[in-house]
């Protein structure tokens, strides 16, 4: 499975906040380190398992640990339509 | 940011949160102090801009207007009758960095919609356009003020958001201010009305998980605590008027005393730490039952508006509050408006300049 940011849905740097954030239709999540880590990561091509991978060998994290809670978070966003699995 | 370029509009619905006085189009801001006031938000950590009116496709330098809104970082919704939208000027907006659309929705048939909408051919023409922004991959948002008049079509409005491709649908009941205030009568929704739109919105929150987004603004009245108006006043909004006062909400303007200033004489920053916005932020401005209420952080005293309008006094505790002295108020509407048959439109004033 290939997460994708639908259109409409992107990752922003306030300046102000000095924070990441995920914007979308009338949304706007102020995301923590690792959510933006995981997100980041999100570009239509890379597959879940991957980026659940990536962010293991990034953080020297067991992949069984990381694999729950990335697909958790995605599915969270998915139900509010602000991240397809669909792919 | 709320954004109102305008308050032309072809249609005419006598619930429209714009006030009662309308600005003419000799007073509307220019595209370029549009672009400088933009620029400002986004400086002050503005990070949604709704383009609203009014109908925003009013405007003929609407594509620039969006322009200067995208390159000022800026997420940029426009908030449409889609009258006045064609598939050029939709390319055109799409090409100027337009993120989202949110289409209103009067009715589920012509009939209702355009005895709503006060426009004849309205519905028709927006079906068609609701087609036009699908075609081009746009995401879009239905916005369903619902009222007396419309909300036993509920059922069939959240269907039609399916149908149009919607990722998400407001079922916004209608809030009583600007010309909704004026129709309060024919616009208050039966008891039944507010129970059934609640259970509607569960049944289909449930049916449409991953496919469609239900947001639900409750009937107010109906309900036992106030709404958190605007998220606090002056904590996360403002509204920008088409002649450049900017107001910490829609229906500030009702509040005697308050003075707006306007982005043509002050930058944002200035007027967001000025008078209007100070005036009822955080807690200082609250008189029991609020001052002391586990509840005032949630809600903020409800809407300070509503407070003015029911109860003559702004700083109440919004009347709506199960634990307002004002509470009766609402009661005595409620009860009048059951008593009443309403229902078919008659006696609606239309918003009109």
């Amino acid at each position: 499975m290939i997460p994708k940011l639908p259109r409409g849905v992107r990752l922003h740097r306030c300046k102000v906040r000095e924070a990441e954030v995920l914007l979308g239709p009338e949304r706007a999540l102020m995301l923590d380190p690792i959510a933006h880590a995981i997100l980041s990561r999100v570009d239509g091509a890379a597959s879940e398992a991957e980026i659940v991978a990536d962010l293991s060998e990034t953080f020297g994290a067991p992949v069984e640990q990381v694999r729950p809670d990335v697909s958790a978070f995605l599915a969270d966003l998915a139900e509010k339509r602000l991240v397809n699995l669909d792919g | 940011m709320l954004a109102e370029l305008t308050h032309r509009c072809p249609l005419a619905c006598p619930y429209c949160s714009n006030p009662l006085e309308l600005t003419a189009r000799e007073r509307e801001l220019d595209a370029a102090t549009w672009a400088r006031v933009f620029r400002e938000a986004a400086a002050l950590g503005v990070l949604q801009l709704h383009l609203s009116g009014g109908e925003p496709a009013s405007r003929r330098d609407l594509e620039g207007i969006t322009a200067s809104a995208a390159e000022a970082g800026l997420y940029t919704n426009l908030i449409t009758s889609g009258v006045g939208l064609t598939e050029r000027r939709l390319r055109a907006l799409e090409a100027a960095g337009l993120d989202h659309v949110q289409l209103s929705l009067q009715g589920v048939n012509p009939q209702s919609a355009d005895l709503i909408g006060g426009y004849a051919g309205g519905f028709e023409r927006k079906m068609e356009v609701a087609q036009l922004i699908a075609a081009q991959g746009f995401p879009l948002t239905l916005n369903a003020v619902m009222h007396r008049l419309n909300l036993d079509d509920l059922p069939r409005m959240i269907e039609m958001a399916v149908e149009l491709g919607a990722r998400r649908i407001e079922v916004a009941c209608v809030q009583m201010h600007g010309w909704a205030a004026r129709n309060r009568a024919a616009l208050m929704p039966t008891r039944a009305q507010a129970e059934g739109a609640k259970a509607e919105v569960a049944r289909a929150r449930a049916a449409l998980k991953g496919r469609l987004v239900v947001d639900f603004v409750p009937p107010d009245y109906h309900s036992d605590y106030p709404k958190a108006c605007m998220g606090g006043w002056g904590s996360t909004g403002l509204v920008v008027a088409p002649d450049g006062r900017v107001m910490p909400c829609h229906a500030a303007e009702t509040i005697p005393g308050l003075v707006f200033q306007n982005v043509a004489e002050a930058p944002l920053a200035d007027i967001w730490r000025g008078p209007a916005f100070s005036a009822f932020r955080g807690e200082d401005w609250m008189q029991e039952p609020c001052r002391s209420c586990d509840r005032r952080g949630l809600d903020f005293g409800g809407c300070r508006c509503q407070a003015m309008a029911l109860a003559g006094d702004p700083a109440a505790a919004d009347p709506v509050c199960r634990k307002a002295p004002g509470r009766g108020l609402v009661d005595a509407l409620l009860s009048a408006s059951e008593a009443s048959v309403g229902g078919d439109g008659a006696g609606l004033a239309y918003r009109r300049f």
